[in-house]
């Protein structure tokens, strides 16, 4: 049976765990967002080492496991000479991670705009900046909210593997009053229901962009 | 004589020597001379493949040309000269050369974000930077022009492609080009709507616009054109005033064309 008392006693718990999940989620998406736009935007300019560059990223980035990169940053990190603490090695994993996803959405996006239309605003006299800015961004950022929401959804469920680089976030909260108290079932349902919330959020929180997105 | 010619030159609205260009090994275009003068109505005619839109994508550098000058209105297009040696102008210089110039595209490259009058409008706000109550003047004055005042609203995706093209034109005249290009403006339309674009452009015509207009519709070309140039394997093979290039074609090529073209219309008259 699910104990209720138990439920209370573990609750604040969960809830500074949850509050540091959504922090470190906010911040890392908001950057990865960022980043992943400079990445789609400069590799539209005409310059081959960028290219290779921005492909190098992507691949090494997206190619291996999220756990590994922020091992690397929190555990290898100090032989470099470069001391993260546990919080800064997971925001900026969580973003370089984040970003390598998002270009190659956003750059599908630019893909997706027929070339006559940014012909017809180079012949009305828009720069290139412009045409980027007014034609290309409006009509790719309708094209991508799906995936990216997918992607953020995906991002935020696998933000649990920051526990292992000792970020106080809600995974390794919960595994911890698992191991103290030896109830299993109310922690890990609570566990659950929290990451649902954020996600359904999100998802709540894009449907409604999109709408915005479509009308306008 | 000759000396008027090139008074005519000068003042010629697109003039063009020894044009000629390449895609890899395969020569598009050859040695296309062509003075578009002021207030003329040029169409260009041709079969499939002929190189008629890639000329007309080079007038405006959309395409770059290999060999040739091409003057816009008195000024070298696409390339500056800098002690004998042709350097390709930066975008920039390039859009001033032709800031004159406004272009008809055959698949009306609408931006689906914006309404008729954001389309319309999009280059007066952006690129001219005028004030709204402007820009909205202008905008409704060039979407009337094409009899689209109604559809102001309306974005493109629930316009009819003729009333897309008319949007696009509008687009253009919103700029005040003295200049119109377009290129085979009606050939994305269904049959039924393709004379509501063409009287819009007969309309323009008869304003005094320069235009220059790649085209399979010969009753337009023959009406309106003050002259027909026929194009064939990147060459212009035959030009004149469409009531002789017509009636009296001289080339074998031409001839056969035009022959194509009448037993295709008149067994497609029918339907």
């Amino acid at each position: 049976m699910i104990d209720l008392t138990a439920l209370a006693e573990f609750a604040p718990a969960i809830w500074r765990g949850l509050l540091v999940t959504v922090e470190i989620c906010a911040v890392s998406l908001m950057l990865g967002l960022v980043l992943g736009l400079v990445v789609a935007l400069l590799g539209r300019l005409p310059f081959r080492p960028l290219h290779w560059l921005i492909r190098g990223y992507v691949e090494i980035w997206r190619g291996t496991p999220l756990l590994l990169q922020l091992f690397i940053l929190y555990y290898g990190g100090p032989s470099l000479g470069f001391t993260p603490s546990a919080y800064l090695a997971g925001v900026l994993g969580m973003s370089l991670y984040t970003g390598a996803y998002l270009s190659e959405i956003f750059r599908g996006g630019f893909d997706a705009v027929p070339p006559g239309q940014i012909e017809a605003a180079r012949m009305l006299g828009f720069t290139r900046l412009k045409t980027v800015r007014h034609i290309e961004v409006p009509q790719m950022l309708k094209l991508v909210v799906p995936p990216t929401t997918n992607q953020m959804i995906s991002i935020i469920k696998e933000s649990a593997v920051l526990s292992v680089i000792t970020v106080p976030e809600l995974t390794l909260t919960t595994t911890r009053i698992v191991s103290e108290t030896f109830n299993v079932v109310e922690p890990y349902l609570l566990l659950g229901l929290a990451y649902w919330s954020i996600t359904s959020l999100v998802a709540f929180a894009s449907r409604r962009v999109e709408r915005r997105l479509v009308q306008a | 004589m000759t000396e008027l010619m090139e008074i005519g030159a000068r003042n010629a609205a697109i003039q063009l020597r020894g044009v000629g260009k390449s895609f890899g090994a395969h020569k598009v275009l050859t040695g296309i001379d062509l003075d578009i003068g002021r207030g003329e109505r040029v169409c260009i005619i041709g079969p499939s493949g002929s190189g008629k839109s890639t000329l007309l994508r080079c007038m405006v550098f959309l395409e770059t040309y290999d060999e040739g000058e091409i003057h816009v209105e008195g000024r070298l297009l696409g390339y500056s000269v800098e002690g004998g040696v042709r350097k390709r102008d930066a975008d920039v210089q390039v859009a001033a050369v032709r800031r004159n110039v406004g272009m008809v595209f055959q698949q009306f490259n609408l931006w689906p974000h914006m309404t008729a009058l954001g389309n319309v409008g999009a280059a007066l706000r952006v690129v001219k930077g005028l004030p709204r109550a402007e820009v909205d003047r202008i905008s409704r004055e060039a979407l009337a022009t094409v009899g689209l005042a109604h559809k102001a609203d309306d974005y493109p995706q629930r316009l009819s492609g003729g009333q897309q093209q008319r949007v696009a034109i509008a687009r253009a005249l919103a700029m005040s080009p003295s200049i119109l290009l377009f290129d085979e403006p009606t050939s994305a339309l269904d049959p039924e709507l393709v004379g509501e674009v063409l009287e819009v452009m007969r309309k323009l015509a008869g304003q005094g616009m320069t235009m220059v207009v790649v085209t399979h519709e010969m009753g337009f070309a023959a009406e309106v054109a003050d002259r027909v140039i026929f194009m064939d394997g990147g060459r212009i093979i035959e030009q004149g005033p469409p009531s002789r290039l017509f009636s009296n074609p001289q080339s074998p090529r031409l001839a056969q064309f035009l022959d194509t073209w009448r037993s295709r219309n008149h067994s497609g008259s029918a339907s």
